[in-house]
């Protein structure tokens, strides 16, 4: 793939993205979520999504011939596979039937010479015997090919599913989004040595994991993905673990002058205890998390991608299932309730700001004001004996909150769909603010948001805090920004703490916390 | 993994036709109708109504569930009937032909109500339903405006007196009425059995059968599982999805042509609105559910919901003094079926998430 | 002075179905005219239809509002309804005063039919629509054995002949038939007649309803249809919040069908609740409403164009023709235009 552009929604995606890969060559594509890896394996298997949102720039060049790849199909005739992270498999067919999907192998008979080819009957000895070949090639020989997937344990899934691309004969080329993301250290073991036996048969694989101990493990090249641009590559021999998460998450840091604090931290006035907290968010579980928050503190969660770090906030606000025993200003905190969360101060604005942080079909100052009418009565006034909303005081409040914000828009009344990302996450702030936070948790809150409005968001945390003593938990896969305003860096890793560094540690030191590493590498000094 | 369930499962998974076999129980119990009667009633709608609720079964598996919408294949049937009488063609010819104008319609109007359904995907049940309440508005707008006027039509005598618009009901007696079920007849005792419409039926199972084992078969049942897998492994989910919307109007129209030569007269306006109502809850009474149909559903639920139409007016005139409750008491059943059949489907979805 | 930039973009809004029945009507009014029907009959019997016929659809505003799309199960808070009219009947309190009545014994009928069925419809969350249909249909058929059988005495309501259960229609003659529309009536010349009261109590009811979306439970209500993790976020119960637009929603179809019989004189039983709802449905939805976004604009100018219309095309068409094409022409509208809602795509529906 070469030169390969990609905008989504009028941001860049992916910006001159090269790879190139040779038969039998196992390539090992790592990055943060929201880097551009499965935009661009996306793009490579011809996904309806790329085009319904118009196309992509650049050439793929496969076997040294320029090819088109506009739908699935099209891959598949090509010889490429792919086996995407959630999985691709029918519960009610069983494992052959789920092998050979749109490939079956038929027999005609006279309806179908007929009425056409869709009418011939399914042939099931042959395809039980291919199944059945594909399935021992990659060793699994325990799965019964006849057994329904609805019933198969979640590894063998995975393996079906590996098993299915194989069983195409023209295969060349394998992608496999996050194989391991479901397997124990065991199974993951097997599942490496079928990647290599593939590439022993001259199958060219493209391997994408967080798991980076795996992709050194099995890759013989390496390319990093950061914010939709390569920034390494090369053979596997060139890169060291701690190396690949620095360049994951590293970028060049300018040193804000960050404004006094009218009363210095003291770090024994805690306004919140977190012990073993337990949040079932899919994706970003949760599984011990344990922290004690300083009032009046701007701390930082960071950590890679499907680590757990958004799970986090997610869970003390109640908006995911948690457990846990968690203390604020004293006194006991309820859990999963977002109602408890908001009466006492405590205020989220999510990572998901189209999807939860904003009703895209209100105005702006709806927006704004929607969440505190609904749980504090705010900007409310009697009426014939109703308690209506007052549509004076939100539009006064409106006003002053867009002034505040700088909040570019045609006016308070504008729909908020219409506004630039970075306008619509300050409409989430001034949202946030309406609600008199103690505790603010922000999540992401500069992403997919241009340079200009980044920082103005990120002055605007500052302010907040300094002037109005509002303490904020700031959740970040930007280490840099973490680095910039914070006064201490978390780092979860596999669902608990694992770290808490300075903002002035080093890279290493993070990359080697994300990476679960920290410690061993302490240990041995 | 458990393989083998437990009785309470199996209670639970077959929990309509169940509780719909002791109703009926008590029922012919209480109305003390003579067992041969029912006997002979049941195998003469198994006959005349089986064809019908077999159209039903491949859209469930192509995951469209309840096909409502097979009112218009009904329509069609109609509409053929109506010209074979306007062109005086009787007897078996008269079938023949009218089961090839109405397949045709049908193929037409399936091709349609498919693709009016792919617009509408995740809420195909109540597009179908809203789908055939305004098929049903053009066919009275064609037959009470159209028809002698527009359309001509010769045997004047059974249009309405104003000369506009088909009568409310047009006889088939002397036409086409029982004509295949005279064919070949068979009698035990005092049951009288239809052979040809049987035919047709086993012959509908056998094709049906055949059908689910060929590839379009699996195309149908991988798209009813997951519209989105199956397309990424390239299936044409809409293409399927219409192919299977016209069999299911075809197979209705045909079936409907064999449910009008037994009865012997067609209710111009309102022959085909009940038709899909009682079809799809005999269905579900036989053990179907919105995504889940097969033969034996049809044929069980048949002999069961119509076991209890025979009797339920008996047994509401014994019960209550009034045989009209029995006649209300049908139409709950057949709502009330469909009813708990959808809501068993909300709250599996539901529960799935 | 008239923005023709913004006046174009209002009319591109405008649903297609919607902007065929505009012309449709105003080439029918011209047809009126020029075939000497009484225009000025048409106007005053319309607006009698609209005003008796507005609150049903009113019925439809919460659920479509809440994210369960329009009611389809109209008839439970139409039985609600009549059986509050029947109670009135059985103890023969005549006179206007019997309509409040009625409604008053409605409202609290319907709040725990109301609370019951949604109940049923949050077990089946995401099928709302479809069983709505069919528990509708079902409870029409349990009543109708009802009405057979409940405990009525009033010679007036039951069977002549027999003695027992409920006629299919029994006349509000004596009771509170024309309640409203004779509040206030005022005629201008000869053909015009104005019901003020009928269209008092349709305006006051849309105004309370309009009312209510202003308070917290309504904005509840509203932010749960409108992006239920956001409503979450905001300390929202979107069980809750369903469950109220459901009882308010099964509550105004009570008042509605009270509101339709004292203007038509009767109240129908058995099948007739199941005549209602469709109708409903396509008033709202010709009013520019979708299966997810409603409001108060929709609900009246739905009623007023499709009412009108129904009124407008039996005695212009029964010129041309017979006049039962007026209930082909019911038929075709409103299951045609339900039918348009379902087939857009969500990016079309907002």
């Amino acid at each position: 793939m070469r030169n390969i552009n990609k905008f989504y929604y009028g941001n860049q995606v992916l910006k001159d993205v090269t790879i190139t890969l040779d038969e039998g060559e196992i390539l090992g594509l790592v990055g943060e979520n929201g880097a551009g890896k499965s935009t661009l394996m996306n793009i490579l298997f011809g996904m309806p999504v790329i085009h319904s949102t118009g196309g992509f720039g650049g050439e793929i060049v496969f076997k040294g011939e320029r090819v088109n790849i506009d739908s699935p199909m099209k891959a598949m005739e090509l010889g490429i596979g792919m086996v995407h992270q959630e999985f691709m498999l029918l519960p009610g067919f069983t494992v052959t039937e789920n092998i050979k999907l749109n490939r079956e192998i038929t027999k005609p008979n006279f309806l179908s010479m007929v009425f056409g080819k869709r009418l011939e009957l399914l042939d099931m000895e042959p395809m039980r015997e291919e199944a059945r070949k594909a399935l021992d090639t990659i060793g699994m020989h325990s799965i019964d090919e006849m057994h329904l997937v609805a019933g198969l344990p979640v590894a063998h899934k995975q393996f079906v599913e590996i098993a299915r691309e194989i069983d195409k004969r023209s295969l060349k080329l394998l992608v496999l989004d996050e194989p391991t993301a479901v397997l124990t250290e065991s199974e993951a073991e097997i599942l490496l040595n079928v990647v290599r036996l593939l590439s022993q048969k001259g199958i060219s694989i493209i391997f994408i994991s967080h798991r980076l101990h795996e992709v050194l493990e099995v890759a013989h090249k390496i390319v990093i993905l950061r914010d939709g641009a390569v920034v390494g590559e090369g053979p596997k021999e060139k890169f060291t673990l701690f190396e690949i998460a620095e360049k994951m998450v590293g970028r060049k840091v300018e040193n804000l002058e960050l404004p006094p604090r009218k009363v210095p931290l003291d770090e024994n006035k805690i306004i919140m205890s977190i012990k073993d907290l337990h949040v079932h968010m899919p994706g970003e579980e949760v599984k011990g998390f344990s922290i004690d928050i300083r009032e009046g503190e701007i701390l930082g969660i960071g950590g890679l991608a499907g680590q757990g770090k958004l799970g986090v906030a997610n869970g003390i606000f109640g908006m995911y299932p948690a457990t846990g025993k968690v203390t604020y200003m004293g006194k006991e905190y309820q859990l999963n309730s977002p109602l408890f969360a908001l009466k006492n101060g405590i205020v989220y604005v999510s990572e998901d700001r189209r999807g939860v942080g904003l009703l895209l079909d209100e105005s702006v100052e709806m927006n704004i004001v929607a969440t505190a009418i609904q749980a504090f009565g705010m900007f409310t006034k009697r009426f014939l004996g109703f308690t209506i909303y007052d549509r004076k005081a939100i539009r006064e409040h409106a006003l002053r909150m867009i002034k505040e914000l700088d909040i570019r828009c045609k006016g308070p009344a504008q729909p908020v769909r219409r506004l630039s990302g970075g306008n619509q996450q300050k409409v989430c702030l001034a949202r946030a603010f309406t609600l008199n936070p103690k505790v603010l948790f922000v999540s992401e809150p500069t992403r997919g948001i241009d340079v200009g409005a980044k920082k103005l968001v990120l002055d605007y945390l500052v302010k907040l805090n300094r002037e109005h003593g509002i303490t904020i938990v700031l959740t970040s896969s930007e280490l840099a920004e973490l680095k910039s305003i914070c006064d201490r860096i978390a780092i979860v890793c596999e669902g608990k703490l694992a770290a808490v560094l300075p903002p002035t540690a080093s890279d290493v030191e993070f990359g080697l916390a994300m990476a679960g590493e920290l410690e061993e590498v302490k240990a041995h000094g | 993994m458990q393989k083998r369930m437990s009785l309470k499962d199996i209670l639970i998974a077959n929990a309509v036709p169940i509780t719909f076999f002791i109703l009926t129980f008590l029922a012919v119990l209480v109305a003390k109708i003579p067992i041969l009667f029912l006997l002979s009633e049941i195998v003469r709608r198994l006959s005349r109504n089986t064809f019908l609720v077999l159209a039903l079964i491949i859209p469930v598996v192509a995951g469209l569930g309840l096909n409502f919408a097979i009112v218009l294949g009904a329509m069609a049937a109609q509409a053929a009937l109506f010209f074979v009488v306007d062109w005086g063609i009787t007897g078996l010819s008269g079938i023949l032909l009218a089961i090839v104008i109405s397949s045709v319609i049908s193929i037409f109007l399936g091709w349609i109500a498919g693709k009016t359904l792919n617009r509408a995907k995740g809420r195909e049940m109540i597009t179908s339903m809203i789908l055939g309440f305004f098929a049903n508005g053009v066919y009275q707008l064609i037959f009470l405006f159209f028809v002698g006027s527009l359309i001509p039509f010769k045997k004047t005598d059974f249009l309405l007196p104003q000369g506009v618009g088909l009568r409310n009901t047009v006889d088939l007696f002397g036409i086409v009425d029982g004509a295949l079920n005279d064919l070949l007849t068979l009698n035990i005792g005092f049951i009288t059995i239809y052979i040809v419409p049987l035919i047709f039926v086993v012959g509908l199972c056998v094709f049906l059968t055949f059908l689910l084992k060929t590839k379009l078969g699996q195309d149908f049942k991988a798209v009813g599982q997951d519209m989105h897998i199956a397309r990424t492994a390239g299936i044409d989910v809409d293409k399927t999805r219409i192919i299977a919307v016209i069999l299911s109007t075809v197979f209705a129209s045909i079936g409907q042509v064999i449910y009008l030569q037994d009865i012997g007269t067609i209710n111009t306006y309102n022959s085909h609105e009940q038709i899909g109502l009682f079809s799809i809850a005999a269905l579900l009474v036989g053990g179907a559910s919105v995504k889940k149909a097969n033969i034996w559903n049809a044929i069980l639920g048949v002999i069961l919901f119509h076991a209890l139409f025979v009797v339920a007016p008996s047994a509401g005139n014994r019960l209550f003094g009034q045989p009209q409750i029995g006649e209300f008491f049908r139409e709950f059943i057949a709502y009330a079926v469909i009813a708990f059949a959808l809501a068993m489907h909300g709250w599996r979805s539901r529960k799935g998430k | 002075m008239v923005n023709f930039g913004s006046l174009r973009e209002a009319i591109k809004r405008i649903d297609i179905p919607t902007l065929i029945i505009v012309f449709f009507l105003i080439g029918l009014f011209i047809l009126a005219a020029a075939t000497k029907v009484s225009v000025t009959t048409l106007l005053s019997d319309s607006i009698v239809r609209i005003g008796m016929n507005g609150v049903l659809v009113l019925a439809m505003l919460p659920t479509i509002r809440a994210g369960i799309g329009p009611n389809f199960g109209l008839p439970v808070g139409i039985i609600g309804g009549l059986l509050g009219g029947l109670i009135v009947m059985q103890y023969q309190v005549a006179g206007p005063i019997g309509f409040w009545i009625a409604v008053g014994i409605s409202i609290v009928i319907n709040f725990v039919l109301g609370w019951i069925y949604a109940w049923l419809l949050d077990k089946v969350r995401g099928q709302e629509m479809m069983v709505e249909t069919y528990v509708g249909y079902s409870i029409v058929a349990f009543m109708s054995i009802m009405w057979l059988v409940l405990p009525f005495t009033n010679p007036e309501m039951i069977w002549a002949i027999g003695g027992k259960g409920l006629r299919y229609t029994l006349t509000l003659q004596n009771y509170f038939d024309k309640a409203l529309n004779n509040f206030l009536r005022f005629q201008i010349g000869k053909n015009f007649s104005f019901p003020t009261g009928l269209v008092l109590f349709f305006a006051g009811s849309c105004y309370l309803v309009w009312l209510f979306f202003k308070t917290r439970p309504g904005l509840a209500i509203d932010l749960t249809g409108q992006n239920e993790l956001y409503a979450i976020s905001s300390g929202v119960n979107p069980k809750k919040a369903r469950r109220n637009a459901v009882i308010l929603s099964t509550v105004i179809a009570g008042v509605g069908i009270l509101v339709y019989a004292q203007s038509y004189g009767f109240l129908q039983l058995y099948q007739a609740p199941l005549f209602m709802t469709f109708p409903a449905v396509a008033s709202i939805l010709i009013g520019g409403a979708s299966i997810r976004r409603a409001t108060i604009t929709n609900v009246v100018l739905g009623t007023i164009l499709f009412q009108t219309l129904l009124t407008v095309s039996l005695p212009v068409l029964s010129q041309v023709t017979r006049g039962d094409i007026t209930e082909v022409l019911r038929l075709i509208v409103s299951n045609g235009m339900i039918l348009y809602a379902l087939t857009r795509t969500p990016k079309e529906a907002s």
